[in-house]
């Protein structure tokens, strides 16, 4: 039976590029106007507008019971669609049927209030989510206790952690009711340990046979959770069905990956008059038929250039960062002597030892141990998907790197009971 | 959001399960006016005590300037300063109810753009500080009565019609700046302005037995707020207190049609609030 039935639905915003501070003033429209009034015959008085279909017909159904997740890049529509189905904002055409009581959570901690306590800003947050205030108190110990604020309650919750104020927020979330849940990416704050909590509850809300919604960028929380998924691009539904299929076939699609670069021409490639690159590249030794780089796989460089130099004593060196920029290792190559011609150098970074994330190499070529020739900044991009095995626990693994090390327990003592 | 058990979402198609949608989310207008009046004096040192320092103080300075300098006088058997406080007391409802529906919106702009329920809640808590101010300054009247010995009349039991009538005034206004308000930013401005010079436009610190006869009388009684400042003060003070019946009239055509239209511009717009907030 279908709970949620989507025909046709876009949604349209108009882009309004002469405004530089959002908002359009009284005095813009009335010297639009104005101006139009006197230009009538300048068609593109409004040429400044741009029409953007942030929803473009999407058509879909969804059964009860079923956990449908949705991926797509920043801007696919995803989010629009959310508060269409929270009827926060109303399509442009289209219509959507929903059956059954409908909780969304689009937000942790909406409408708190900065100067209120804790215990007042339960009820206030509750009702705002539609709970009632028999139901808010029914179940208020077990929101303070999920939360962990016992002691702050009369508190206002300006003088929280950010960390308290998230948790408090997604206890009374998780007290709803809903026969559907909509839920966009909250779990991109908190600490691990809460992160961990918050999926376990909505592990709960899917297996107890309610519908539930979920757009993440957390992936391995999407395939965790969810059995059906949704892949938006562009505002348009490209791809539904099994959640796995649709996570692959994204997986291959959005990486902005960099993982070759190689110039033909030795006067155009990159470099100075001592060397010039011909070609860095990656070479995953792929595990599975999926051909993306997960944590377990290794991956190989090899870097080529041309040495001008007649005799030269050079060396490679190699760092890699994390896309946010801090530099997790630097490795580099004995130097040797060598005459003009191509030289080529190899890494390998093995399997099971970087975090999963996105990361970017760059790649120097140094004279005598001290002097660098040339440095390729960034020359390489890729990214690792994360992997696990025989682990129940979905939120983001900590860390740069995930060694394998040997690390075990055992019992080393029984106790024998009297 | 307790929402019905089956919802449509289309294009200007708000259900038509509306006022059911807001007669179900009571509880969530009661917690509303209530967060709204426990935030209100957090952090001050006198706290409530502004609610009853404000209007005296203006009270004070109102009775000096007028009174003592400009030599106004109130109708014949009344003390200037009854008159004033009665005049302020719900002129004051007035601004205060006006101001806060015009910007009860922007100020909840966090939870419209994140979660729904019928807008029209917004505006309806914003009424509760100005009513409990209200209460407040019209307790005080009644001190000032009791201190001037002045007798209560029979005419107190309209008391709630105009208050009422107020209520109406102010949210067929506020209403309209509210929906405004998200899309020009120019209403915060042109707002105090407005609450400013209506204060001289109405008949707060003058009896409007001074305008009796003039050539611009019949203008003057459009502003529904004459008929309301004027009934109010002849409840309290009785048929001494000049009241005009041609005014009420105005009243309460001009405050009803103000409040339909622009409570259907409100419906058509609010939608919308979430794309131009």
């Amino acid at each position: 039976m279908s709970v949620i039935v989507a025909e046709n639905i876009s949604k349209k915003y108009i882009i309004d590029h002469q405004r530089k501070n959002g908002s359009s003033g009284l005095r813009d429209i009335v010297s639009d106007t104005v101006d139009k009034w006197f230009r009538k015959q300048e068609k593109n008085g409004f040429a400044e507008k741009e029409e953007f279909w942030a929803l473009q017909d999407v058509n879909f159904s969804i059964d009860k019971g079923d956990r449908i997740g949705i991926v797509g890049h920043n801007g696919a529509g995803k989010s629009t669609l959310l508060k269409i189905m929270s009827r926060i904002t109303e399509p442009t055409t289209g219509q959507i049927k929903i059956d059954g009581r409908i909780a969304s959570l689009l937000e942790v901690g909406t409408g708190f209030h900065p100067e209120l306590t804790g215990r007042e800003n339960i009820f206030l947050n509750g009702a705002i989510l539609g709970m009632s205030k028999a139901e808010i108190r029914e179940s208020f110990d077990a929101i303070v206790d999920f939360a962990g604020v016992e002691k702050f309650l009369d508190t206002p919750v300006k003088r929280y952690s950010s960390g308290m104020y998230v948790r408090l927020g997604f206890a009374i979330a998780a007290h709803l009711n809903p026969e559907i849940l909509i839920v966009d990416e909250v779990l991109a704050v908190g600490d691990t340990e809460f992160q961990k909590k918050c999926l376990g509850k909505m592990r709960d809300v899917s297996e107890s046979g309610r519908t539930l919604l979920f757009v993440s960028h957390n992936l391995t929380a999407i395939q965790a959770l969810c059995n059906k998924s949704f892949y938006f691009e562009k505002g348009r539904l490209i791809d539904q069905g099994d959640t796995t299929h649709i996570v692959t076939n994204y997986l291959s699609k959005v990486s902005h990956k960099s993982l070759e670069k190689h110039w033909d021409n030795i006067d155009s490639a990159p470099g100075n008059d001592q060397v010039r690159v011909k070609s860095f590249k990656l070479f995953p030794e792929y595990q599975d038929e999926l051909n993306h780089i997960d944590v377990r796989t290794p991956i190989n460089f090899q870097f080529e250039f041309w040495n001008m130099v007649e005799g030269a004593s050079l060396n490679l060196s190699m760092h890699l960062y994390t896309f946010t920029g801090e530099c997790i290792f630097n490795v580099g190559t004995q130097a040797e002597s060598f005459s003009k011609g191509l030289v080529s150098g190899t890494c390998e970074i093995p399997g099971n030892f970087l975090n999963d994330g996105s990361y970017v190499v760059s790649m120097m070529i140094v004279k005598d141990t001290s002097t660098v020739l040339y440095n390729m900044e960034e020359a390489l991009v890729f990214d690792i998907e994360d992997y696990r095995e025989n682990v129940t626990w979905y939120g983001k693994w900590p860390g740069y790197i995930r060694p394998q090390l040997n690390f075990s327990i055992r019992q080393s003592e029984h106790v024998v009971n009297d | 959001m307790a929402t019905q058990h089956s919802i449509t979402i289309k294009a200007g198609g708000s259900e038509k399960d509306y006022w059911k949608d807001l007669w179900l989310n009571k509880q969530l207008l009661w917690i509303l006016s209530k967060r709204d009046l426990s935030v209100r004096y957090k952090q001050t040192l006198l706290g409530v005590a502004w609610s009853v320092l404000r209007p005296l103080m203006t009270m004070t300075v109102m009775v000096f300037v007028y009174s003592y300098v400009a030599k106004i006088k109130a109708d014949p058997g009344i003390p200037y300063p009854l008159m004033v406080l009665g005049g302020l007391t719900i002129w004051t409802f007035f601004a205060n109810t006006f101001t806060q529906i015009s910007n009860s919106i922007l100020i909840n702009h966090n939870l419209v753009s994140k979660v729904y329920f019928p807008r029209l809640l917004m505006p309806l808590s914003s009424v509760a500080v100005g009513f409990v101010d209200f209460l407040i300054t019209f307790g005080i009247y009644l001190l000032v009565t009791a201190f001037f010995q002045t007798p209560i009349s029979w005419q107190i039991i309209f008391l709630p019609c105009f208050i009422l009538l107020t209520f109406i005034t102010s949210m067929g206004f506020g209403l309209f700046f509210a929906v405004l308000n998200v899309r020009f930013r120019d209403i915060g401005q042109l707002i105090p302005f407005m609450v400013q010079v209506g204060m001289y436009v109405c008949p707060v610190a003058y009896p409007s037995s001074l305008v009796k006869g003039t050539w611009y009388e019949k203008y003057y009684n459009l502003n529904p707020l004459v008929g309301i400042i004027d009934g109010f003060r002849w409840c309290l003070l009785g048929s001494k207190s000049y009241f005009n019946p041609q005014s009420l009239y105005s009243t309460v055509i001009t405050s009803s049609i103000i409040l339909v239209i622009s409570l259907i511009y409100f419906r058509k717009k609010e939608n919308t609030f979430v794309d131009h907030i």
